[in-house]
């Protein structure tokens, strides 16, 4: 009887829940653990940068300088201006457009056909070789640096959520046409629900990849933004300001995943709380 | 056999009064498996009928034919009249792996065959908090399914299954998930709520001491291909002490009448 209940759990899509309210119990941990993190991480930076490991490595306090430096005379300011309009606008329409064509591969064979194995292999391809092929079209403006967030996030989302769609809870799409559920409804009800925390995991990698995308353009191709100032500083051996720039753009992209998966859990899978 | 009405024999049988669900001439084939042929009955309104047999004889796929879940491959099924071939709002299903969205609360899973039907939310919650109550479970509605144990998941699908209004129910084992404690209890709480609700049950198990316990009429299906083998109305008068009906005497004839009946199958 007990094996059976178990096996009941599972089927009904029940068991990962408590996998997740474990992981979202270390949500509510002390603020302290994660602030002796930070604080440990930039001790040994600072250490290493004494040392010093390399004579083109900072310690952490001249970063922490350079950054109030580049923040005060406003070239922080218009670099992440130039880089953040493509970032954003490639990240917004890579993620509707993937979660879009994920769900429509998803539910439609022949999108499926059609579409699937593009993603797969752009996915296991290099994708940054393609970048220079993209400047070489659509030059270096503001279009090659929005292909070029788009190019590295939209698979891992759209195959993402390709695959949550697929192996959507087969008993609860029953229950939804027993009920006499829309196929919209179904869709909107039940398949995005039902699909969302690895649709957020696809999201997730794909704003990471967007953040990777930008960059990239903008030390490959278009000399602006955050990629220009790392270059320039690099070619003027400013060490503490280039890590202060990357630092500033890692701080960033990491805000910028929290703020996702508080989103998810807020809005999508409130369950997944924890106590 | 006493007031135990008995019918031997397969079909025909012939038609009750006034019977909410008939079924005609069911069959139905999965790849190379014959599954059920030529199922024919008639379920009465307002009685709670159990489909009783032997693993893989066809229970499940006829409650599913019956729900509109699976195309039977040929034969008829008719609600009040009226022959259908899908899900309709006069029945509503309950699931044996119950079937809650984890996402949502135990007030919006009851809902969710209104939320479905547009019913506005004051309204459907309203409604779902009625039906909570109804299976006790009053005091969890903000609750989310992996915070219930499986008994009270089971409830919550019952509920479900209450609050579109269905004048039939369809259950498919739904007490098979239920440790021993909690399925004594549900199948108190079915009985009572058979007499409160007035709704035609047609209930899935292949334990017999259920059926009998629960059931105005059961049907024995023979194994595969599934026929209808025999139909029991086991006439046992539950206003007493569920206790005193587990030892009652006409209970315990019928369970064994029922076992003799199946015994056959099992050797
Ligand atoms: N979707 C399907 N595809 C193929 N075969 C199926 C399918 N569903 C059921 N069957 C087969 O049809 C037969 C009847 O299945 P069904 O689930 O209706 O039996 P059941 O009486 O409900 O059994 P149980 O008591 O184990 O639940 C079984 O042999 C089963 O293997
Ligand atoms: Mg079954």
């Amino acid at each position: 009887m007990a094996v059976s209940i178990r096996t009941e759990g599972e089927a009904a899509g029940l068991a990962p829940l408590s996998n997740r309210s474990t992981s979202g119990a270390s949500w509510d941990q002390p603020i302290i653990l994660r602030l002796v993190s930070i604080v440990l991480f930039a001790g040994i930076w600072e250490v290493a940068g004494r040392i010093p490991v390399s004579f083109a490595f900072p310690t952490f306090s001249d970063t922490i300088v350079a950054f109030f430096g580049l923040l005060a005379d406003g070239s922080l300011a218009t670099a992440y201006l130039s880089t953040l309009q493509p970032l954003v606008l490639g990240v917004v329409l890579s993620a509707f457009l993937g979660v879009g064509l994920g769900t429509i591969c998803g539910l439609w064979r022949t999108g499926e056909w059609l579409m699937i194995p593009v993603f797969i292999v752009l996915q296991a391809a290099p994708v940054a070789a393609f970048i220079p092929m993209v400047t070489f079209v659509y030059g270096i403006g503001m279009t090659a640096k929005t292909l070029a967030v788009m190019i590295l996030a939209l698979p891992v989302i759209v195959l993402n959520t390709y695959k949550a769609v697929r192996n959507v809870n087969e008993s609860l799409l029953v229950m939804c046409r027993s009920f006499l559920g829309t196929r919209w409804q179904t869709v909107a009800k039940i398949i995005l629900p039902d699909a969302s925390p690895v649709i957020f995991a696809g999201l997730r990698l794909g704003v990471a990849a967007g953040f990777v995308g930008v960059v990239l353009a903008e030390l490959l191709i278009t000399p602006t933004g955050i990629g220009d100032l790392i270059t320039f500083h690099r070619s003027r051996a400013d060490y503490a300001e280039m890590y202060a720039t990357i630092a500033s753009i890692i701080a960033l992209s990491t805000l910028t995943l929290v703020f996702l998966q508080w989103v998810e859990v807020r809005v999508f899978r409130p369950e997944s709380r924890g106590a | 056999m006493g007031a135990t009405a008995l019918r031997n024999g397969p079909s025909p049988v012939p038609a009750p009064i006034d019977s909410i669900v008939e079924v005609r001439g069911i069959s139905k084939t999965y790849g190379n498996v014959e599954a059920l042929r030529g199922i024919d009955l008639d379920f009465p309104r307002g009685k709670l009928t159990s489909l009783l047999g032997p693993s893989g004889c066809g229970k499940t796929t006829l409650l599913k034919i019956i729900a509109g879940l699976t195309r039977a491959d040929g034969g008829t099924v008719a609600i009040n009249g009226k022959r259908v071939s899908a899900p309709g709002p006069e029945r509503a299903f309950v699931f044996q792996d119950f079937a809650l969205m984890p996402w949502a609360t135990v007030t919006r899973n009851v809902a969710f065959g209104l939320e479905l039907r547009g019913t506005n939310k004051a309204e459907r919650e309203e409604t779902a908090h009625r039906y909570i109550a109804e299976v006790g479970l009053a005091g969890f509605e903000d609750k989310y399914p992996h915070e219930l144990s499986g008994g009270m998941r089971q409830r919550v699908g019952l509920a479900r299954a209450l609050s579109v209004d269905a004048d039939v129910l369809l259950l498919d084992e739904p007490f098979s998930a239920v440790d021993e404690q909690n399925r004594r209890k549900f199948q108190e709480d079915l009985i009572r709520l058979r007499t409160n609700q007035n709704k035609t049950f047609i209930f899935v198990t292949h334990s017999i001491e259920e059926a009998v316990y629960i059931s105005d009429r059961i049907v024995l299906l023979s194994p595969r291909p599934g026929r209808v083998s025999q139909i029991i109305e086991p006439e046992i008068d539950r206003s007493g002490d569920p206790e005193r009906i587990h030892r009652d005497r006409h209970y315990l004839d019928t369970v064994e009448e029922i076992w003799q009946g199946l015994k056959q199958y099992v050797e």
